[in-house]
């Protein structure tokens, strides 16, 4: 702007003699400026949801916040320049779209908890189904979680080794061709319908195999889902370990097994953690190859690899099915308490890795 | 006893580019030897060969002998963990376990070799820290992490755990460019103190370090990128900077290098 009314400026350089001062002020507006606008704005939006023939109080709040936008995007121009109202603009953007994705968030965990939390009391954990109807107001959610439980640990205890082992393959060994097609299917089958993963257990392990509905049958299906996301998420931790700290481990006469095991995978710990939760959170909440594969029951059955166990996900689902409230209401409990236990696992799991880590 | 270095015929390869040509040397037992030159003269290839880390990297491959006390590094049946085990190395940047306490650090090489004991661990953890005149700084917090250490005492710790090894080499890879004036003498110093017991094999951008630390020095350089780096001197430290033999060197070491 100043520098505009500088005579031709050839290079841009320190002021000229006859400009003393320099230039480093710039006008900001003051703190209150925004909240008053933006209280401005909802005012102005309500006017004219008040005088205007709309019906939906979320166009009061939608209209405000593209006034609030417009306003404070047009005050700072006129007052701070051109790039401080870009600034604004872009942080009330991010703000925004920060709320906005929150939203969804807390609308689903207060609904679960506001539905949920009334039905939920120790008899309703510690007792099956065995013998309640839809109509009848008991029963409790004891069968669904063990079933959950060990199908899911089942699953990790299959899936997490073998997702790790690949993924250190294609990063510390894989190269060439090998590695490039392990990497495309692996790509392909994060893309999987879950449905599929249950289709396909139950045509070659239940039909062809003749092995029937059992916990285990459920655990292979959620096997198949958890692999690509255990690969995907450890082979991008392994690949953040500096190279340097391989080479630290090759220089002291380690052999590449050992440095791989000993300070590769330490390294990357953390992280992998969170892969590995993000997957059986994942897979905890699958209804559909759990259908297909372990069948569900209304009884206990803690062995998961004989006979239909229930799950929290089929529980959820054939409760919600069905037109009485009692049966809503236990679905709604069982929800709750689906995701109490991720949030469990996935503290667990962060308090073990970060016992690995020094303080 | 340390060990005897010679270097015949070595040709380092990156895939189909050639890094180096033909190097011919003879490292002293307990000197020090400085390879000095511009950057992308190989030296630091040449240095990663001398324990085998060269072919490290996906396609790298050596042709040519290194003699340790007459046993060629790249001959039939010869493991290069073993090699590495004999001949240790200290990286450019200090490069401490981050998962590691400054104990465990020390003891890495030793304990992920399978060596469980708890008094030869300790008494050696002070023995190496005090040969790399760090133990004094942190006998009191051996089980704090070793990335909490400033950077000087960070590479001193990458030197206590390559010479806990007990290695008869040490090969050293610009150990000092990250470090300032004050921790780069320190690390001469221990280099100097060092050289009692190792045979060491230092590269560096810094002419005045290898003047001030080695026995010997190398100059590598290369007539234009892309071509192979060569050996282009290599004689007393004292001749090199004085009174070399080529004008190469000459132009190199007086700063006149175009």
């Amino acid at each position: 702007m100043s520098t505009a009314t500088v005579p031709e400026p050839t290079v841009p350089g320190p002021a000229t003699p006859g400009e003393d001062r320099l230039n480093l002020r710039g006008e900001i507006l003051p703190r209150f400026v925004p909240p008053v606008v933006a209280a401005g704005s909802l005012v102005v939006a309500l006017l004219i949801y008040l005088l205007t023939p709309m019906d939906s109080e979320i166009q009061i709040v939608l209209m405000a916040a593209l006034i609030f936008v417009v306003a404070m995007t047009a005050i700072s121009t006129r007052v701070e320049g051109r790039r401080r109202a870009r600034d604004r603009f872009a942080t009330t953007l991010v703000y925004g779209t920060f709320l906005l994705a929150l939203i969804p968030l807390i609308a689903v965990l207060a609904s679960v908890i506001s539905k949920g939390a009334g039905r939920l009391d120790i008899s309703f954990l510690t007792h099956s189904m065995n013998g309640i109807g839809a109509r009848d107001s008991g029963g409790g959610i004891y069968h669904a979680i063990i079933g959950t439980v060990e199908q899911v640990l089942i699953a990790s205890a299959i899936a997490v080794p073998f997702g790790l082992l690949v993924a250190i393959y294609l990063v510390e060994y894989g190269r060439g061709r090998i590695s490039r097609t392990i990497s495309f299917f692996v790509d392909v089958l994060t893309g999987l319908p879950s449905i599929i993963a249950g289709l396909f257990v139950l045509a070659f392990w239940i039909l062809a195999l003749g092995q029937g509905f059992s916990g285990f049958a459920g655990s292979l299906a959620l096997v198949v889902l958890m692999i690509p996301t255990v690969v995907r998420s450890a082979e991008e931790m392994l690949k953040l370990v500096p190279n340097e700290l391989r080479e630290a481990g090759y220089a002291l006469g380690v052999p590449k097994w050992r440095t791989i095991l000993r300070v590769v995978v330490p390294t990357a710990l953390p992280g992998i953690v969170t892969g590995v939760m993000l997957a059986v959170a994942r897979v905890s909440g699958e209804t559909a190859p759990v259908l297909l594969t372990v069948f569900g029951t209304n009884l206990i059955n803690a062995n998961p690899f004989s006979g239909e166990q229930s799950s929290l996900p089929l529980y959820i689902y054939s409760q919600a099915g069905q037109p009485q409230q009692f049966a809503i209401d236990r679905a709604w409990a069982a929800a709750l308490v689906l995701i109490i236990i991720i949030m469990v696992l996935n503290l667990i799991a962060r308090l073990f890795a970060g016992r690995n880590r020094l303080k | 006893m340390a060990t005897r270095i010679e270097v015949t015929g070595l040709t380092a390869y990156y895939g189909k580019f050639k890094a180096v040509s033909d190097v011919n040397l003879t490292i002293e037992p307990k000197h020090v030897t400085a390879f000095i030159g511009p950057s992308g003269c190989g030296k630091s290839t040449v240095l990663r060969t001398l324990n085998r880390m060269h072919e490290v990297l996906p396609g790298a491959r050596v042709e040519g002998s290194v003699l340790l006390d007459g046993e060629d590094l790249y001959g039939a049946g010869m493991d290069p963990v073993n090699v590495r085990r004999t001949v240790g190395m200290v990286f450019q940047r200090p490069n401490p376990f981050p998962t590691m306490s400054i104990y465990e650090n020390v003891i890495a090489g030793l304990k992920l070799n399978g060596i469980r004991k708890k008094a030869l661990l300790d008494e050696r953890v002070e023995e190496s820290l005090r040969g790399a005149n760090l133990w004094d700084e942190v006998k009191d917090r051996l089980n704090r992490p070793g990335a909490g250490l400033s950077g000087g005492q960070q590479q001193r710790l990458c030197i206590a755990r390559a010479i806990a090894v007990e290695p008869q080499v040490l090969l050293m890879d610009e150990p000092c460019s990250a470090l300032d004036p004050i921790s780069t003498l320190a690390i001469e110093d221990l280099i100097n103190k060092l050289k009692s017991s190792f045979t060491i094999v230092i590269v560096t951008h810094n002419m005045q370090q290898a003047s001030r630390v080695s026995d010997s020095t190398a100059f590598f350089s290369l007539e234009k990128t892309g071509d192979p780096g060569r050996l282009v001197e290599f004689d007393k430290t004292s001749k090199i900077f004085t009174n070399p033999t080529e004008k190469r060197t000459e132009d190199y070491v007086s700063g006149r290098f175009g």
